[in-house]
């Protein structure tokens, strides 16, 4: 089972290989793969049914209690069905849609791997396993929305909803922490068996909240909503996947899937159905503006999402089995609507709805399409969609608490998503014709596979709600409920309130369209408001982490060296110094145990660094130098280090020819500072001179360790067969801390030899020549 | 900047370069047991070449090391480094275990840190001698 | 002896940042020096200081007669000694190209990417 997902990342690395082997077929054949899923999931259909939770777990790490776990049940069962089955239609289609752009193997390398993090998010029971797939479908969404990466505003517009969803995703990993604490576990199986104890553990609040930011940020709920709009920039077939159909409900799934556990609180309700509704009614209102086709079908999505929400923050029984249906009915006919909307724009150069007109004539068959989508949109019985909304109202008509709010925005979101799906289809398919840019035409059969696959299931499951009712519903919603529901969905429930209700809106919502142009113009005259949306709050986050970058690195990243060296110093100071001096009161004894040709070592060790600090002479200061070097290779002598003494010795000469060939290159001593930059200097530097005797003071009384070269002293003959023991350490106890010092030695060279011969041509017009010499004589 | 040297620096550097670097190599060969080991041994014989190089230059120090780029001595120094900690894998041991072998006959102990210790010789003498030779051409080349 | 060293590296420590927040690019190497010996001296310092006992075992012996010199931090300080050298090196040479290059030897002078 993990397999035959993951090996959907190998698919999508072979798809430019797939495309070369199968040129325009590549859509085909790569869409037999979630086909083939799909078909797997329907045979264990009949288990997940029966109430069964599938556990398919992968051993990775035994020995760190790592494994790769999926879990199928009934919402994942439906997630991944969605996933699978669209997946495989939006393929077919897109085989058409990009037929001959130049960059389809792209598309069909990130819309592969996007298939596959999305049913690894739907599927995994493993908290972190999650995390990784979440973050995965938002980079790979990245990735498709700048499709069209030559376009700023595709390019401007993928920043933005990566930046979205991926800072909801950090609020999300905090909160998948804290969910793995509070409940013991990473499991999503466990933790969810044990709601009592997530919901009363001390990090209920925090945890529910970070869970909640990943969430809202990836369904595009309010006011978090302005990704999902402007990600339109997407090609017509992701905007179908991604942005209706799977990515934007990954949100929405998490939620359903936290629900057994974290569910049912005040603050959940609260929270979820305000939100929620609030998200609906913005959706479907602020969808009156636009007269893009996508634009207008994107704020749609963002309406039902709001509505799932909402249904889920409810949470009674029927709000649930309404979540399951709702979701899948909108599944259903947004995808269709996009493809539609693609077709469209396809065909006719336009996604302006006002531009089209009377093409139903033209493209029978998308019309045909259109008017069921849209009707379940809206909807009207007998379709699908009008069960979803029947239930919708059901259960707003039990909310508790917010009641009023809560039924005055859903009743006002569904009247003005009525509008909505009149306009998409009216104004496009019916009244008199207009000219479009290109000659309309019916749509090729590819493209018209998936729209007419899916309008067929939303009538299919419409008139014979048992279909999706009985089985797979019920258990996706036993699922989000945690424990058993039953679902039985049918179109007609006698004379009620929601019935009634939905007449109303019906008839509201066809005025709201008659008046459309009007309400349009009306809307215009906001627009200043909307410069103070949350939108708008993005951009000045956005421009105000650019300005703090800026500032700081102003500051900090000045180009002064000194200023550097001095931050470094002074933060040494100020962090070891405190845990010197506050955390452990420096004790220590004075012995002066000191005889007195080591003091004289000692002392003209320190001359010689005394002197190098004020001579005025470069070859002085070398000179004075390499005699403290010399005293500190006695120093090594004299303590039994000869091994020190000797390396001290050869690399102090070493080090004076070094400089006395390079110091004649270098300008002379310069005084250059003003006395009370000194003075200043002087006083870090001293201070941390200080600290540094405090510090060795303080080591060397200090008895808490045990060295740990005891074992090297014991076994340096017997295991290792050598009497100098630094040499043994130095080769064969810590021979990987040598072979990476030899590297950096080797690295050191190359950067000189590279610094010294390769030199940046000259900027005259004979200059390539001579970069080539110096370049053969750098190699030769 | 560095001319030749005199009389007594050309013989000194003719005579002792030689023996320095047999130093060493015994430096190096000992330096398991008593002080001496790679990074010694290789400072001393970068001091042998040093000092050749003062009294003769650049040009002849080159034709004194042949083919030897000190360059290649640091890619061959860092190539026995690493070949050194292979053989504990095939015996099925983990990296870095040291393996000894005795060659039969002068009862003299191979051992894999021996030869690390002779890429870290050969690197240290490599690194040296690429510094400090590369520094003396450039200085040749713009008096 | 460790609190006369302690006083001696501590000095080292002081002349050795005071050079290096000089501006003048050559005390900048000469601190640098300082800097890499000092703190060779303190890691070999705050192991304890012996005297007169290496880290040597005796022909034929299995090991150390009496109690020896901490073996580890010398072999530490041994590499560390060869790097800084490396590091010297590599600094000098950067140096001669930077003042080569933009003719000041102020560091406030060097602080633009593109001269």
């Amino acid at each position: 089972m993990q397999l035959a997902v993951l090996s959907g990342f190998v698919l999508a690395a072979f798809a430019p290989l797939l495309q070369r082997w199968c040129g325009a077929r590549t859509s085909l054949v790569l869409a037999l793969y979630p086909a083939a899923l799909a078909l797997w999931l329907l045979t264990q259909l009949p288990a997940v049914m029966g109430g069964e939770v599938l556990v398919f777990s992968l051993e990775w790490v035994p020995a760190l209690g790592m494994s790769l776990t999926f879990l199928l049940d009934g919402l994942s069962m439906l997630f991944a069905l969605l996933i699978t089955v669209i997946g495989t239609f939006v393929l077919i289609y897109a085989g058409g849609y990009l037929k001959g752009h130049p960059d389809l193997v792209c598309f069909h390398v990130v819309i592969v791997a996007f298939m596959v993090s999305m049913l690894g998010l739907v599927l995994a029971d493993g908290l972190m396993t999650l995390f990784v797939f979440w973050e995965l479908t938002s980079i790979t969404s990245y990735l498709l929305i700048g499709f069209n990466h030559t376009d700023l505003e595709a390019r401007k517009s993928a920043r933005q909803g990566l930046f979205v969803t991926v800072g909801g995703g950090l609020a999300l990993m905090a909160g998948l922490v804290m969910l793995a604490i509070a409940g013991d576990s990473w499991s999503l199986q466990e933790l969810l068996s044990g709601g009592e104890v997530l919901r009363e553990h001390a990090l209920y609040l925090p945890m529910l909240l970070c869970l909640l930011g990943g969430a809202f940020t990836k369904s595009a709920q309010f006011p978090f909503h302005f990704w999902l709009p402007n990600a339109m920039a997407a090609p017509t077939p992701v905007s179908a996947y991604l942005h209706s159909a799977t990515m934007v409900k990954a949100g929405i799934y998490l939620l359903a899937r936290l629900h057994p556990g974290l569910g049912g609180t005040e603050l959940w309700i609260g929270i979820l159905s305000v939100v929620g509704a609030l998200t609906m009614f913005t959706g479907a209102f602020l969808a009156l503006r636009h007269t893009n086709i996508k634009k207008l079908l994107a704020y749609s999505t963002i309406m039902a999402l709001g509505t799932l929400t909402m249904l889920l923050g409810i949470g009674t029984e029927g709000a649930l089995i309404a979540f399951v249906t709702f979701l899948l009915a909108h599944s259903l006919y947004k995808g269709a609507l996009f493809m539609v909307a693609g077709i469209l724009d396809h065909e006719t150069g336009t996604k302006d709805v006002t531009a089209m007109g009377g093409l139903r004539r033209l493209m029978p068959v998308t019309a045909m399409v259109a008017c069921i989508s849209a009707l379940s949109l809206a909807g009207v019985p007998p379709l699908f969609g009008f069960i979803g909304k029947e239930l919708m109202f059901e259960s707003v008509l039990e909310v508790g608490s917010f009641r009023a709010i809560i039924f005055l925005l859903s009743f006002a979101a569904a009247i003005f998503t009525i509008a909505v799906a009149a306009i998409v289809v009216l104004r496009p398919f019916f009244g008199e014709r207009r000219e479009t840019p290109k000659a309309a035409h019916e749509a090729p059969s590819a493209m018209l596979a998936g729209p007419v696959g899916l309008a067929t299931l939303t009538l299919a499951f419409g008139l014979l709600p048992v279909l999706a009712g009985t089985g797979l519903l019920t258990a996706a919603a036993s699922a989000v409920a945690g424990e058993p529901l039953t679902v039985s969905l049918s179109l007609w429930h006698g004379i009620n309130l929601p019935l009634i209700m939905s007449l109303v809106s019906l008839a509201l919502g066809y005025l709201v369209f008659r008046h459309w142009e009007w309400l349009r113009g009306n809307l215009a005259r906001l627009d200043p408001l909307f410069a103070h949306g949350p939108e708008a709050g993005y951009e000045n986050l956005m421009d105000g982490i650019v300005r703090v970058s800026e500032w700081q690195t102003r500051v900090l990243q000045n180009g002064y060296m000194r200023n550097y060296i001095m931050v470094m110093v002074v933060m040494l100071i100020a962090l070891v110094g405190n845990s010197l001096l506050l955390r452990h009161a420096p004790e220590f004894a004075i012995s002066l145990d000191v005889q007195f040709h080591e003091a004289v070592v000692a002392g003209l060790m320190v001359m010689g660094a005394l002197f190098a600090c004020i001579s005025r002479s470069r070859l002085a200061a070398v000179a004075s130098v390499g005699i403290m070097g010399f005293c500190i290779a006695l120093i090594f002598i004299l303590f039994s280090a000869p091994d020190l003494g000797i390396t001290q010795l050869l690399v102090e000469t070493l080090t004076v020819i070094l400089l006395i060939l390079v110091l004649f290159r270098l300008p002379r001593f310069a005084s250059l500072s003003t006395p009370l930059e000194r003075v200043r200097d002087l006083v870090v530097a001293g201070s941390m001179g200080v600290l540094i005797m405090l510090l060795i003071l303080t080591v060397v009384d200090s008895n808490q360790f045990v060295p740990v070269s005891g074992y090297m002293i014991e076994n340096s003959v017997p295991l290792a067969h050598g009497r100098n023991i630094v040499n043994v350490i130095l080769v064969d106890y810590r021979a990987l801390d040598t072979l990476g010092e030899i590297f950096v030695l080797a690295l050191a060279a190359i950067g000189v030899i590279a610094m010294l011969k390769l030199r940046a041509p000259k900027p005259e017009p004979k200059s390539a020549g001579k970069g080539q010499g110096a370049k053969e004589s750098a190699d030769g | 900047m560095v001319k030749s040297g005199t009389i007594i620096l050309n013989t000194a550097a003719r005579l002792l370069m030689p023996l320095q670097l047999l130093f060493s190599v015994f430096l190096l060969l000992r330096g398991h047991d008593e002080p001496g080991g790679g990074f010694i041994a290789g400072l001393v014989a970068a001091g042998a070449f040093i000092l050749y190089l003062f009294a003769f230059g650049v040009t002849a120090t080159k034709e004194v090391l042949r083919m030897v780029d000190p360059r290649d001595l640091i890619g061959l120094g860092l190539l026995l480094g690493t070949l050194s900690i292979l053989p504990a894998w095939f015996v099925g041991e983990a990296f870095f275990t040291a393996q000894w072998w005795e060659i039969p006959g002068i009862g003299f102990k191979a051992s894999t840190p021996l030869i690390f210790d002779i890429g870290v010789y050969l690197a240290v003498l490599g690194t040296l001698l690429a510094a400090i030779m590369t520094l003396m051409e450039v200085d040749k080349d713009e008096p | 002896m460790e609190p006369l060293m302690a006083l001696a590296i501590g000095l080292l420590y002081a002349t050795a940042i005071y050079m290096m927040l000089r501006r003048s690019i050559v005390k900048l190497v000469i601190g640098l020096m300082l800097l890499s010996n000092a703190a060779n001296l303190l890691i070999f310092t705050s192991a304890g200081m012996t005297r007169g006992a290496p880290p040597l075992i005796p022909e034929g012996a299995l090991a150390p007669a009496g109690q020896v010199a901490d073996p580890l931090p010398q072999a530490l300080v041994l590499t560390a000694i060869v790097i800084a050298f490396g590091v010297l090196a590599f600094a000098v040479v950067l140096i001669r190209r930077a003042y080569e290059i933009v003719k000041a030897d102020d560091l406030d002078k060097m602080k633009d990417t593109d001269t």
